[in-house]
């Protein structure tokens, strides 16, 4: 998915863990680029032995497409995670995908639909919320992302590192979904989509009163109007909309749904009403939102029928199936209206028609002309700009990685998360590996006598507050720990040298040797109350194991050297007495 | 560590926890045993109950009758039923941090705890815990509220009143701490500091503790909690259960390396085999039918049911019973069905498997679609005009003190044609039905109880050691 948005494959190296993050295949490709170049995973062996998991955030086919291949063509017997509604809904859009691609166009070499079943059973359902142990180190954890049903983000963990997966997800909740939401959980890295990068969408009311005007309008004056969609998601969010629409206008234009999925797709919603919004969650036991009234599934012959209809046809983008049949017939007439709700990949006749495109070539070198009116309304629920960078607020990652968009609106978007987050930006192409520097922070195990020594120095320990403690870092045999000097010493069998500092401090003082030693003695007496001062006999003096001793200097009988020695653990002492004394002995009164 | 016991309920606890300076109190049920010595609330006046003599004291003096009713030689408070909460004087319940749900039985006294002791902290339960939690709830607060009763008796609550009662009125302990039905307003309240949480989902508490749930195999959303420390570890066990019914079987590997584990909440019939039960249940159901009988099953609204009413989806065609109509009457029985089959993901294997096909998980979807099974809010409404004998009728409350069971024990009672079938175990069924003597009526006790018997803990606790 780098700098592209399409065949959604990512590989993580976390901590000595290998995670890939969704296995998607290309709408705009029919070739090998359809699918992720496994290769980059490893050359040689299996591909098991190198991933420790494959988690994929939603069922949608730029996200899942390459799953079987990749699983049971390429070969992969890990664990495969993915959010209960994903794995009911994804193997039903796989087998989709796969009659159209070996039955309609009669390619060879592609998956089976055993391979989907086979494919299925590793997977894992895993809840939102649960913290899922993969092993011992590994864990992963899904959050709510909105987007599609059964959509989620991931957060993959490995001791104190850690990265989230966004998928897709939509940070505005629209008529069926929720908002996605993520703790302040302080990834390493955040990897997110960057659909709509540049784009800040308008109100969502707006752009619905917008698309209810334009259908309304092509009905009134007779028109057809078709909506390609893909089966679950954007079509029932519409749905929902067309359908309440209807109910109060009191409108009689049929409405279809194109695809034997429909009616089995609303199913999954009500069972999963879990995972709808609020509202439905709330209202569903006495008013099912999903089954419809004015919408009826729809036959091939009604596409020749007269008089106005509307019509929701799969797939979304126009690259294949029932949408670019009815498109094909109904091209040709300026009364119709096609409404592209969502995202079109490059390479597909939906993104040619958008980018103004009127004379398309089919299959067999025919030219078909598009005289119908071609309008895009922005429903599909990714997050806009002004999503991403909340988010990013929200979860407040020290890393922020780019997928899943077009490589020039990235640009832009980087730029401003780089702005005003001040966290680094990355946007890899595909094949590009992008390092990410971590502090890990790495435990280590302490001595108890150490423990008990250092906590008793200073005030009683408060468990929330930190404290500093002073010991040797041993690092051996792969462990690390922290222990008392003399125990390192004594474990590495190691002598201990001493530093000592000394410091000569001149003293003008005429009178004798001792006397002066005494006047220093009474001194340092007096100024330093706390500390253990002594007078020894030998002459010298003592500040706890400080040593002080004081000799004529050997030409000028008036000045004094003081001698100050102390060791580099007493350096904090040593250096005030130094200063302490270079000031000067105070003028006596004997 | 320390921990406080403030419910004597063995089934319904509530216990308080302080673990790393964090005070942590683990379910939050309530005893509605003491509801057996108030006197039914019919929701049809009833002449019988009505016309019960007072009660007179053995010297003849009659003060109590207004308050107490007497009938077949046991004594009943004429009263709005009031329930036995939680022990709130052994410790400043204010000073609770967290409250953490096993199940939705288990947090009946929520909202007496949150919204009259001062408490600000967080509840923790799951999303099935939660929503049919909030159904019991409801239930509860409707049948009560829906028959208001003037009387409210306190007079025998009096010390030295008390002494000279009868048993078992005579040894209930801390009536005067007895207290009435919460209302909506307050469940809503209660319900609104619970935070929702998902089986396996770590939970951080203040940077000390951290609480996880796992599911324990009893009930739709049911939990056990570890509660850890960096070095220690506390496994909090409450009704769990090792058998297959519908719910995600009980997670017993996190349990293990436990350097305390608290075990609550163990069936209290273990000689019951819960199969051998549904057996029982079945067959005299069918029987009773045959004769031209009804059998009324007092029951919660959500729970055993499902199993059960999967049971009879099995057993009926078999039994020659499809022309038999089941109703189920509560104030929720719709929303508990509907409920039932939203919660995919807290459900076993071969239910999941199901909705990934997509189909409901529980075939009393079906049942409802062939008319076989039909559900009503109360029995007033399109219930009467449907109503047709002889039939099977599921409704609550199991303690036969309130709800629409009432009005069927006064129904059916004099009949011995037709059968009461007690499934749920928390009440025992002989002092349910004393307020209801002389009854001709056939009773039939088949508690289904599927938690965890001794036999089932002692292998446990070597699994997880």
């Amino acid at each position: 998915a780098g700098q592209d948005v399409g065949r959604s494959c990512i590989l993580v190296s976390i901590a000595g863990k290998n995670v890939m993050l969704d296995c998607g295949m290309h709408m705009g490709y029919n070739d090998d680029r359809r699918f992720p170049d496994f290769s980059y995973i490893t050359q040689n062996g299996r591909l098991t032995d190198f991933l420790d998991c494959v988690i994929i955030s939603h069922f949608h086919l730029d996200h899942c497409g390459a799953l079987p291949y990749f699983s049971e063509m390429v070969g992969y017997d890990g664990p495969i995670y993915m959010t209960h509604p994903t794995k009911a809904i994804c193997p039903i859009l796989l087998e989709d995908y796969r009659k159209i691609t070996v039955d309609k166009k009669g390619e060879t070499n592609f998956f089976t639909s055993q391979m989907i079943k086979d494919c299925m059973k590793k997977v894992v359902a895993v809840h939102l919320h649960q913290t899922v142990q993969v092993d011992e180190e590994l864990e992963i954890k899904a959050y709510y992302a909105g987007h599609v049903l059964g959509a989620a983000m991931f957060q993959i963990k490995v001791g104190c590192e850690s990265v989230v997966y966004t998928g897709d997800y939509n940070m505005t909740p629209d008529r069926h979904l929720g908002a996605a939401w993520i703790d302040k959980c302080r990834p390493d890295l955040l990897i997110s989509e960057s659909t709509y990068a540049t784009t800040i969408r308008d109100s969502k009311r707006c752009r619905e009163r917008d698309f209810l005007k334009k259908v309304h309008e092509t009905v009134e004056r007779g028109g057809k109007v078709l909506i390609p969609v893909f089966a679950l998601g954007r079509a029932q969010e519409l749905c929902i909309l067309l359908e309440t629409f209807w109910e109060r206008m009191n409108l009689k234009a049929p409405i279809y749904f194109s695809t034997g999925l429909t009616e089995k797709a609303n199913h999954y919603y009500k069972l999963f009403i879990t995972w709808t919004n609020q509202k439905i969650r709330k209202t569903f036991v006495q008013r099912n939102m999903f089954e419809f009234k004015h919408i009826k599934a729809f036959d091939r012959a009604f596409a020749d029928n007269p008089g106005p209809m509307v019509v929701f046809a799969t797939p979304g983008m126009l690259h294949a199936g029932q949408s670019l049949q009815i498109f094909r017939k109904w091209a040709g007439n300026e009364k119709n209206m096609v409404i592209m709700p969502g995202y079109c990949v490059q390479g597909t006749v939906g993104h040619k028609i958008l980018s103004g495109q009127r004379k398309l070539e089919m299959e067999g070198r025919q030219i078909l002309e598009v005289k119908m009116q071609v309008e895009y309304m922005s429903f599909s629920a990714h997050a806009d700009a002004k999503g991403i960078m909340q988010l990013i607020r929200q979860a407040e990652p020290r890393n922020v990685l780019l997928v899943h968009g077009e490589a020039k609106k990235m640009e832009f978007l980087k730029q401003k998360i780089e702005q005003e987050f001040h966290v680094n930006c990355y946007m890899p192409a595909n094949g590009e590996t992008t390092t990410i520097l971590t502090n890990p922070s790495i435990p280590v195990d302490i001595s108890l006598g150490l423990l008990k020594r250092e906590a008793a120095i200073g005030p009683v320990p408060d468990a929330k507050k930190p404290k500093l403690m002073h010991g040797t870092l041993l690092m051996k045999d792969n462990s690390f720990r922290l222990v008392s000097p003399e125990q390192a010493l004594k474990e590495l069998g190691l002598a201990e040298h001493q530093l000592r500092f000394t410091c000569r401090v001149h003293i003008q003082d005429p009178r004798k040797e001792h006397e002066t030693v005494l006047r220093v003695y009474n001194h340092l007496k007096g100024v330093l109350k706390d500390y253990s001062v002594q007078h020894l006999p030998d002459g010298s003096i003592t500040v706890e194991s400080i040593l002080i001793q004081a000799t004529a200097h050997s030409e000028d009988q008036g000045t004094k050297v003081l001698l100050v020695s102390w060791t580099y653990q007493d350096e904090e002492l040593g250096s005030y007495l130094t200063s302490l004394l270079k000031k000067g002995l105070p003028q006596s009164t004997a | 560590l320390f921990q406080y016991c403030l419910s004597g309920h063995p089934t319904l606890p509530c216990n308080v926890l302080k673990f790393k300076s964090t005070t942590i109190m683990l379910d939050c049920g309530l005893d509605m045993t003491s509801t057996l010595n108030f006197l039914p609330l019919p929701l049809v006046q009833s002449p019988r109950l009505s016309k019960l003599p007072g009660w007179v004291l053995k010297d003849g003096s009659t003060f109590l009758d207004k308050e107490l009713k007497e009938c077949s030689g046991h004594v009943f408070v004429d009263s709005v039923p009031e329930f036995c909460l939680p022990e709130t004087e052994l410790l400043d319940l204010s000073t609770v941090d967290v409250i953490l749900i096993s199940n939705y039985h288990c947090m009946m006294a929520l909202p007496y705890i949150t919204e009259y002791t001062g408490f600000t902290g967080t509840v923790y339960a799951t999303e099935p815990t939660v929503q049919i939690g909030r159904l019991l709830m409801e239930e509860l607060v409707n049948s009560i509220e829906r028959v208001p009763k003037a009387q409210s008796a306190s007079m025998w609550k009096n010390k030295e009143v008390q002494r000279l009662l009868p048993a078992p009125l005579k040894d209930a302990v801390e009536v005067s701490m007895w207290r009435k039905c919460y209302t909506m307003p307050e469940v809503n309240a209660a319900l609104s500091k619970i935070q929702l949480v998902g089986y396996s989902q770590k939970i951080e508490l203040f940077g000390a503790v951290q609480v996880t749930p796992l599911s324990s195999g009893y009930a739709l959303g049911s939990s056990n909690w570890i509660i850890q420390s960096h070095y220690e570890k506390v496994s909090y066990v409450s009704g769990s259960s090792l058998l297959t019914t519908h719910p995600q079987p009980m997670d017993q590997a996190a349990l293990k390396n436990s350097d305390v584990l608290i075990l609550t909440g163990l069936t209290q019939i273990p000689t019951a085999n819960p199969d051998g039960m549904v057996g029982e249940f079945c067959s005299n159901l069918a029987m009773t039918v045959r004769n031209g009988g009804n059998v009324l099953v007092p029951c919660y609204p959500s729970g055993v049911i499902y199993d059960l009413l999967e049971c009879l989806y099995q057993y009926i065609d078999s039994a020659g019973l499809s022309n038999i109509p089941f109703y189920f009457i509560s104030p929720v029985a719709n929303s508990s069905l509907e409920f039932s089959q939203i919660f995919a993901e807290w459900l076993c294997h071969n239910k999941q498997t199901k909705v990934y096909l997509p189909e409901p998980p529980f075939p009393h979807a079906e049942l409802i679609q062939t008319n076989k099974l039909k559900h009503y809010p109360s029995i007033h409404g399109d219930f009467s005009n449907d109503f047709k004998q002889p039939c099977v009728v599921f409704t609550g409350h199991p303690s036969l003190r309130f709800g629409d069971v009432v009005h069927f024990m006064e129904l059916w009672g004099k009949s011995s044609l037709n059968t009461v079938i007690f499934t749920e175990p928390d009440f025992s069924y002989l002092d349910a039905l004393a307020p209801y003597q002389p009854l001709a009526m056939k009773c039939v006790y088949c508690p289904i109880d599927t938690r965890l018997n001794f036999i089932q803990v002692s292998k446990l606790l070597k699994e997880v050691q």
